[in-house]
């Protein structure tokens, strides 16, 4: 078993992500370009090799992309479990990971807070975490991958989501959910993914309230799909049939993002 | 002269090795890539040796290129069954040649008369490729949808010892590819056959 450790090009990584983040679009685009480029092997073949047409290139790579999500899709079967790990299994400490240090983490206070809810869902009135705490809760030990290659096993508990969609009205043959959250992340998922048995509306950590590293007051846990799919922090969620994409997929991860 | 002319390497074949070199050039590189993210080991690869600038270019490269790698493999494995190649090619192999032309290479006696035909030791080196491009595909399956593919992950021991598997079948193949082209440059003139056939 290798332990997931700090590693060293990870902080490397989270300065070029606070970077992108406050860089203009255009000068992403210009980075993503040069980025999707050869530009390694033409260093060491020592001459100066360009592909001629680098944003048709990164259109190519980006229409593959969405190809694969075609593929994840189909892959995707909705009644298999991701395998569960017995307490001893647990990692510790749980690895915190956001596109800001811990320190930034969003403080959202647990008494205003109420969840929105848009989009094709019968009734929108918004949720209080008192009335989410009263439903049935669940609890899972599940492992979390890191589209950077790192996994962590952690407990969680909170609502299944299928129930909790069955109790809004939400519209479920609509196409994608998408989640808006406190720290100005967003993401989106597909429905299927959604009605997964194991997809929960986390409301806690281990036993305790969800901290506020981990996403407080919930985030939507999915052991179906890689960590940046796993929104925390969540405020507004919306059932849509417009692709609402994401903070990391608008800038090249792979949307459907499965496991 | 009508020895000269006789095709050593079919089209298909070219065609499957040149379109594998592509794909496994892309595939290590873009890998690198996403290995610096959160490295297994206390080492990355330098930036300027990985493709796709950061961890999401290379992501898309790997994710595309898996494609090219899988089918034109599917693709080559199948007509060198289907034609009797493997058969002709690559099989048998006498492990008491194996040791002796181990030996030979060792101390770059290369035979190369007759570039058409493999000895026991170049059938190994190239079957165990293929086992090695299978092992790449099975963990980075793995990898990259381990809850969709239990048994194969169950089978390489999880999924933190399937990224292991992964690297350490990536290492080999760019030991085999160096030891390729250092057989390629010893013996030049086997090039010529896998571009024009002859």
């Amino acid at each position: 078993m290798i332990q997931p450790k700090k590693p060293a090009g990870r902080e490397g990584e989270l300065i070029v992500r606070e970077a992108l983040s406050v860089m203009p679009a255009p000068a992403r685009r210009l980075f993503m370009q040069r980025g999707l480029t050869l530009g390694g092997l033409a260093l060491l073949s020592g001459c100066d090799i360009r592909i001629s047409s680098q944003p048709s290139i990164e259109r190519a790579l980006k229409a593959v992309s969405r190809m694969n999500d075609a593929a994840q899709a189909a892959l995707f079967d909705p009644n298999r479990l991701a395998a569960t790990y017995s307490e001893s299994e647990l990692t510790r400490p749980f690895p915190f990971n956001a596109f800001y240090p811990m320190s930034q983490a969003p403080k959202v206070d647990g008494d205003s807070y109420r969840l929105k809810l848009a989009g094709l869902i019968q009734n929108k009135t918004p949720w209080a975490l008192t009335d989410l705490y009263a439903l049935p809760q669940t609890q899972q030990i599940t492992r979390h991958i890191c589209v950077e290659g790192w996994s962590a096993i952690g407990r969680w508990g909170g609502v299944r989501y299928a129930d909790f969609l069955k109790q809004i009205g939400a519209d479920t043959t609509a196409k994608y959910i998408n989640f808006e959250c406190a720290d100005g992340y967003h993401t989106s998922i597909d429905m299927p993914t959604a009605l997964h048995p194991q997809t929960l509306l986390t409301l806690s950590y281990d036993g305790f309230l969800l901290p506020r590293e981990f996403g407080f007051p919930m985030k939507l846990r999915m052991p179906t799909k890689l960590g940046y799919k796993n929104p925390k922090h969540i405020m507004v969620m919306t059932v849509t049939n417009t692709y609402p994409g994401g903070y990391w997929e608008d800038q090249g991860y792979n949307w459907f993002g499965g496991s | 002269m009508e020895r000269a002319r006789q095709i050593i390497h079919p089209r298909w074949v070219r065609i499957a090795h040149w379109l594998n070199a592509l794909s496994i050039v892309i595939m290590v590189t873009s890998g690198w890539q996403i290995y610096n993210a959160s490295p297994i080991w206390h080492f990355t690869f330098p930036a300027s040796i990985t493709l796709g600038g950061w961890l999401a270019g290379g992501t898309m490269w790997h994710f595309a290129a898996m494609w090219v790698l899988f089918a034109n493999g599917l693709i080559y494995l199948a007509l060198n069954v289907v034609s009797g190649r493997i058969a002709r090619k690559f099989l048998p192999i006498a492990p008491s040649e194996v040791l002796r032309e181990l030996g030979d290479a060792l101390r770059l006696k290369l035979a190369h008369n007759d570039l058409s035909h493999y000895n026991s030791l170049q059938r190994c080196a190239y079957l165990f490729v293929w086992l090695d491009v299978a092992l790449l595909i099975c963990s980075g399956l793995v990898l990259w949808k381990s809850v969709q593919f239990p048994l194969l992950r169950e089978l390489l021991g999880g999924y933190d010892t399937a990224r292991v598997v992964h690297f350490v079948a990536m290492a080999l193949i760019v030991a085999f590819v160096f030891i390729h082209l250092v057989m390629v440059a010893l013996v030049p003139r086997s090039l010529l056959p896998m571009i024009r056939g002859r």
